[in-house]
């Protein structure tokens, strides 16, 4: 297995990071390194990832797991391509969140929690994310899709294939 | 039109960048603490302003900051909670987005007051746009002189660093933001000793929300006494509620808190009424973990007088037939929507959402969560709404941090307020699959009990 490495940049932001931090406290960058390492390393934490993550920021190995299983941004398993994380809570679902998921587990074919075999799709249930007001929506990436209607699902789903095919 | 402090300048073009937002007088009061004031000064004028932390608890703002231990030679932080999770409230993300430099120019001031030469924004993990947007308004304040090291030759040093968390309502709990920023799990600390004793990496530590952190700022330009004729009583100075549900316009409103719930949710100023046509039925008016109240109790206190968005008269009635303000995350229900099903949907989140520190709090949530979801699909019983009743009375106030409370209130109000609905989903449990239990007499008026 080829262990994964930060490119030079990356470390140089890691440094930059710590440096915001009194000495002796570089701990306290363990939560935005995991997102780095996350987005660098395929989208999810393997055990390996994190191993050296712990190297990189000079703490047991224990202390990343313990972080990377109490927050549900980071991911312990790998996911597909494209994350739909759907928020489920009650300002959305008096907006119809429950009819989207549904819609985009019919369409895709899988259930929440799944991928789909194609390592494309991976459809989530999220709790509250701030956007009350346009719902229903659903996190992809860094960003937002609100007023999430099934013509808008479609389109989403449409341009992340397209978007698959042209960076293959 | 009602007075606006916060998006004053919200419909200024380019208004997200630094050149419009000090064109249009952004930074003065920098320019005015840091010339003729001193950091004392500044917490008086914020303590004679009223202003009530916007988070959520509604804590005097100065009196906090008056609290903050100063020992020599030891770092004080100030933090800025910009963690905004708790279901029902998208305004600090509104501001962030839109109007970020507000938020820097806020923190550059409450940083002199509190003394903290190094001050970190906690924002959720989710919001990584708005990361991106306040990382560019840091640069640009730094690279005018508002920032760094003897900022306009005051000898005062301020840097000010955003800190994304990774997705965890707990993190917005002041304790396990800390634990957070110290790079570990969101356990809420027990207190004492609080924050402004030993709060991060053991220093004294205030931590604000973004609201509270930028209406610092019209308190400096425009002064304490102009501020706090503003609102109602203890109440002083204008809110931020984002309103969402079954209204006409959802969205970020600022209000002067001297108007009735019933003006906000039917004027066209605000929500523009119940969207669709259809009737108010209930309404949670502060963010997830305040009691919810049915229309008739919303509009009117039990007494009989006009609700008005105050902290005072929200809460007016205590948890047996009020509410409370909190964070102003206002989610209104129209006639269609099923108390059990919702009440079900806040469960789970708390459910998900519970550190696990606290059996109460741990176990609770999820006993809960599983009884309420055998009433909503027709498997409940009627003594189950009692035991509901039961747990979540052993889980409020016994445990480590308030999230216990906040999971418990919820179903609480709903089973004190909406009790024929969920008898109604026992007794007719085959109807209940095929359709909501309605507005009944929820709207109706209410009896005045005679004085
Ligand atoms: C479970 C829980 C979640 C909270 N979430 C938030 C939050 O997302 N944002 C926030 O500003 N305060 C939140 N608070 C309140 C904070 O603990 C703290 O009181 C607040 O940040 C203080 O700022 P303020 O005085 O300016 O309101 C939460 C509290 C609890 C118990
Ligand atoms: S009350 Fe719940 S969230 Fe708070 S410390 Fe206890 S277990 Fe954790």
């Amino acid at each position: 297995m080829v262990m994964n490495k930060f490119s030079e940049q990356r470390l140089k932001e890691i440094d930059n990071v710590i440096s915001r931090f009194p000495d002796g406290k570089q701990k306290s960058a363990l939560l935005p390194v995991l997102h780095m390492a996350q987005e660098d390393f395929g989208g999810w934490l393997s055990v390996e990832t994190m191993d050296y993550v712990a190297s990189l920021l000079n703490i047991l190995p224990i202390e990343v797991y313990e972080v990377a299983t109490f927050y549900s941004m980071y991911n312990l398993k790998p996911v597909g391509k494209y994350v739909f994380e759907v928020c489920q809570t009650g300002p959305c679902m008096t907006r119809g969140s429950e009819s989207i998921i549904q819609y985009i587990e019919e369409k895709l074919g899988i259930k929440a929690g799944e991928t789909t075999s194609d390592g494309l799709f991976t459809l989530k249930t999220v709790e509250c994310l701030a956007a009350c007001g346009y719902a229903p929506m659903m996190q992809m990436g860094k960003s937002y899709k609100e007023h999430l209607t099934k013509e808008k699902v479609d389109s989403i789903i449409e341009e992340c294939r397209n978007h698959a095919a042209k960076n293959n | 039109m009602a007075r606006k402090l916060l998006l004053e300048k919200i419909g200024i073009e380019g208004i997200r960048y630094y050149d419009a937002y000090r064109k249009s007088g952004g930074y003065a009061s920098v320019e005015k603490v840091l010339k003729t004031m001193s950091p004392d000064d500044v917490t008086n004028e914020v303590k004679k302003s009223g202003l009530r932390g916007r988070g959520g608890a509604g804590f005097p703002t100065g009196m906090k900051w008056g609290f903050l231990a100063k020992p020599q030679g030891v770092p004080r932080y100030l933090i800025c909670n910009a963690d905004e999770s708790e279901p029902g409230t998208f305004k600090d993300r509104y501001l962030m987005e839109h109007i970020p430099h507000l938020l820097i120019e806020g923190l550059i001031v409450s940083s002199y007051a509190v003394g903290s030469n190094c001050t970190y924004i906690y924002i959720r993990g989710e919001f990584g746009w708005i990361v991106d947007i306040l990382e560019q308004a840091i640069a640009e304040a730094k690279n005018n002189g508002w920032l760094g090291k003897n900022i306009l030759g005051s000898g005062f040093d301020c840097e000010i660093y955003v800190h994304p968390g990774a997705g965890a309502y707990i993190c917005g709990e002041e304790t396990a933001l800390l634990e957070s920023l110290e790079g570990k799990r969101g356990n809420p600390r027990i207190k004492p000793p609080f924050p402004a004793l030993k709060g991060l990496y053991d220093c004294p530590t205030v931590v604000n929300n973004v609201e509270t952190l930028s209406a610092v700022v019209p308190i400096i330009n425009y002064g304490s006494e102009e501020y706090a004729k503003i609102g109602i009583g203890k109440s002083a100075g204008t809110k931020l509620i984002s309103a969402c549900g079954n209204i006409s316009k959802p969205g970020v409103y600022e209000i002067e808190m001297n108007i009735s719930v019933e003006e906000f949710i039917y004027s066209d100023e605000y929500c523009g009424g119940i969207a669709n046509g259809r009737r108010l039925k209930a309404c949670v008016p502060g963010g997830s973990s305040v009691p919810i109240l049915p229309a008739n109790l919303l509009l009117k206190t039990a007494k009989g007088e006009t609700r008005m968005m105050t902290y005072e008269s929200l809460s007016d009635g205590g948890f047996i037939t009020g509410s409370m303000l909190g964070s102003g995350g206002f989610i209104v229900y129209d006639e269609d929507q099923c108390i059990v099903r919702n009440t079900y949907s806040f469960s789970r989140f708390y459910r998900h959402e519970s550190c696990g520190q606290c059996s109460p709090c741990r176990e609770g949530t999820g006993w809960m969560k599983k009884i309420l979801w055998n009433i909503e699909t027709g498997k409940g019983k009627i003594k189950d709404i009692d035991l509901l009743f039961s747990i979540q009375s052993k889980i409020e106030g016994n445990t480590i941090c308030p999230f216990g409370d906040a999971a418990s209130w919820p179903v609480a109000a709903a089973i004190r307020h909406f009790r024929d609905e969920f008898e109604w989903h026992v007794t007719n449990a085959e109807e209940a699959q095929r359709r909501n239990y309605g507005l009944a007499g929820y709207a109706e008026p209410l009896k005045v009990a005679a004085s």
